[in-house]
This record gives C-alpha cells, structure tokens and sequence, in this order.
C-alpha cells in the first residue's frame, strides 16, 4: 500500500498549503487585527453631526498612533445625530475622559479617521462612556459654498451690482 | 428560410435539453454526496489527482502573474506618483478577479480535461457497463468522487494562486522597482477587508463546482468512440472557460 501513502502524504500537504494560504489572507493582508483580541478592549460611544465618509473600520488615533477602529455607525432617531462606536484596544485605557474626537481626513484623497486629542481630566474613558466633545467632519462642498456666499457678500456691500 | 429557421429552433431545443440534463446530472450528484463524502478514500485519491497535482502549474502561474501586475501595476501607477498603492491595487485584483478566474481557468486546462476524458474512455471501453453490471453505480464509485474532489480543490488552489500571486507583486513591486515595503503593506492592509477574501473564495467555490461539474457530465455522457472521447474534452475546456467568464460576471455583480 506505498502508493496510497505517498498520496495521503501529497494530498495533506496540499490541503494545508491550501488553509495556510487562506489563513494567510485573512489576517495577513485584512484590517482584522482588533477583531481577533476583542476581549482586551472596550467601547466608546461618541455623537457627531455629520461623519462625511466615515466608514466602519476605519482607525482611531491618538497622536498618529492607532489605538482602535470604529465598530459600527448608526443613526440617534431622538439626539438626530450620528452615533459612531469606537471599540478602543485595553492597552489603552487611561485616555482622559474630556478628550475630543474629530473625523480627519489622511491626505487630500485618502480615507476618514478619528483623531482623539487628550484631555486633562482625572476621570477616564470606560466601556460605555461617551466623548461629549468631538468635532464633525469637514465637507468639502459646504467649505467651498460657505466662501462663494461670503465672497458673493462682500461683493454686495462694496458695489451693488447694476442690475439693482 | 424555413430551413434556417428550423435548424435554429433545433439548436436552441437541444441547447435547452443539455442545460436541462446537466441540472438533473448536478442534483443526482449532490442527492449522492452525503453518501460518497463516506467513501473517504475514493474522495481522498481525487483531491490528489485533481489539486495536489495541479499545485506546481497554479503556483508558477500564480508568481508569474503576480510579477507582471507587479509590472504594469508599477508602471501605471508611478505616473500618477501613487507607487504606495501598487499592494492595495494588486491585492484586490488578484483576490476579487485574477485568483479565481485565473486558477478556474487553469484547473479546466489540466485537471476538467483529464477527468473528462478519463471517465469518457471508461465509456468508451465499457468499464462504466460492466460496473453497472456488478451491481456497482458508477456515478457514485467514478464520477462523484471525482466531482467532489474537483470542487474541494479549486477554493485552495485559487487561495494558494493569490498567495503566490501576492508574492510575485511583492517581489517584483518591493524587491525590484524599490517600492516602500512598510507602506505597501499597511496601505494593503488598509484597504483590503474580509469580504474581498470570502469573495475570492466564494467565487473559487462555485468555479470548482461548474468546472469539475462539466469536465464529470461531459466525460459520462461522452460517444464512447475515440473521436467522441476528444471532443467530450475539448468541450469540457470550451465550456467551462465561458461558464467560468459569465459566472464571475454574475457572481460580481451580486457581491460587488
């Protein structure tokens, strides 16, 4: 029975080559880091007005440092604002709990994030808390249109158009 | 007129009928699967046949590919000043497009034609009546473990392929052309989620079921003549490369 040995050795090798590479391209090349310790981290809830293109997933820095994702979006129908869940890595759990979160923008095309800036609080941030101070996404239209009606203004009050 | 008519009305009939056989043949041969996943062995001797020694052609055409996007990823991308992106655009490519339908492709090409043309010479030679004969159904002791082993291979032939694939890039990409490695993996990391993989895997699922489904049904029900037996094969590599095209086509547009 040789043959058939040498085939079980070959096929096993093959299917384990086969898992390993799946294994390999699930946690190697994925943004899955923080989903495969969830027991060392905890939640923290914050409300925004507008989050632009916030996306979940997307990391949650301190300094440029990642120290969490963003776990899941939805929608306050009583606060009418954006609730954004950011799941926090237990490494860092003395972040003070006035600290504010803004959605930033990486480069000029990249994606959102939320960068938390430190407080000086005595008290900290714990599972459940919630970051009272944050500060919403910058959209782009709105900046532009905002100049454009300011600058439509001023040209108002200097000199009034013939038309009028 | 009438003529062209009537034969074109033919073909569509017997188009229908085949489509409507191989349904059947699909659903006799999943009715059957339980049973046969029991028969280990036979199971066991098809993966080897049909994956593991497929493993050095998906492999070498996996870094091959993975190299040339390498390449053209490089090229294109340089000119924009966005070289960083190359692990992210190559990832995605070979995950969503490439490893699937590139290893379906190649698993047709070595693996669909020698299934077919095996079991079509057993047809050919009466093997498949004289089993009937003894009592021994060969759908269940010929074409279902080798149906099963085919659709049990190409979901880790085509992981393997992206694998490969993503080494080709990185070599070519990081090693050659001198992109940076830290950010070609973190913006890769970055931007490339679970479901890419689940659909590069859904998609190498159902490709190794339709290929190793056409490579058993045409082989069964291959003219067991010499002649019938080469085109049973040649069938087998035709249809399964443009089911394996719509297919992804399909499957894309549902996950995308």
């Amino acid at each position: 029975m040789r043959p058939s040995r040498t085939i079980d050795l070959s096929t096993g090798l093959f299917v384990l080559l086969g898992f390993a590479a799946i294994l390999f391209l699930v946690t190697q090349i994925t943004n899955r880091e923080f989903s495969l310790g969830t027991s060392g981290s905890y939640r923290v809830n914050a409300q925004f007005e507008n989050i632009g293109g916030l996306k979940t997933g997307a990391p949650v820095s301190m300094s440029g440092v990642t120290v969490g994702r963003v776990e899941s979006i939805g929608f306050d129908m009583d606060a009418l604002k954006a609730v954004v869940t950011l799941r926090i890595d237990g490494r860092y759990d003395r972040i003070p709990e006035d600290s504010d979160a803004s959605i930033f923008t990486a480069g000029l095309l990249g994606g959102q994030y939320i960068g938390i800036t430190p407080g000086g609080a005595e008290e900290f941030l714990h599972d459940g808390s919630r970051v009272e101070f944050v500060q919403d996404a910058i959209v782009l239209e709105n900046l532009i249109s905002k100049y454009l009606f300011s600058q439509a203004d001023k040209g108002k009050a200097t000199e009034p158009s013939p038309q009028e | 007129m009438t003529g062209l008519g009537a034969e074109l009305l033919a073909s569509a009939q017997s188009f229908v009928r085949t489509v409507g056989a191989t349904t059947r043949f699909l659903l006799h041969l999943l009715a059957l699967t339980p049973a046969g996943l029991l028969r280990f062995r036979l199971v066991v001797e098809q993966v080897y046949n049909a994956g593991a020694l497929s493993l050095v052609i998906i492999m070498t055409s996996g870094l091959f590919v993975g190299m040339v996007l390498g390449l053209q990823g490089y090229d294109l991308l340089q000119r924009f000043g966005s070289e960083d992106s190359l692990g992210t655009g190559a990832a995605l490519a070979l995950l969503r497009e490439l490893g699937p339908v590139v290893t379906a492709l190649l698993f047709a090409g070595r693996a669909g034609t020698s299934l077919a043309s095996e079991i079509g010479l057993m047809r050919a030679t009466d093997q498949l009546s004289a089993m009937e004969i003894m009592a021994v159904d060969p759908m269940r002791r010929v074409v279902l473990p080798r149906f099963l082993g085919g659709a049990i291979s190409v979901p880790l032939l085509t992981a393997v392929f992206i694998a490969v694939g993503l080494f080709g890039v990185q070599l070519v990409g990081v090693q050659f052309l001198g992109v940076d490695q830290g950010s070609f993996w973190s913006q890769m990391r970055g931007a490339v989620e679970l479901g890419d993989v689940t659909e590069g895997l859904i998609k190498g699922a159902v490709f190794g079921v339709a290929c190793s489904l056409v490579a058993v049904y045409e082989g069964y029900n291959a003219e067991p003549t010499a002649e019938g037996v080469g085109r049973a094969t040649t069938r087998t590599v035709v249809i399964s490369a443009v089911l394996t095209l719509i297919l992804d086509y399909i499957l894309t547009a549902i996950m995308l």
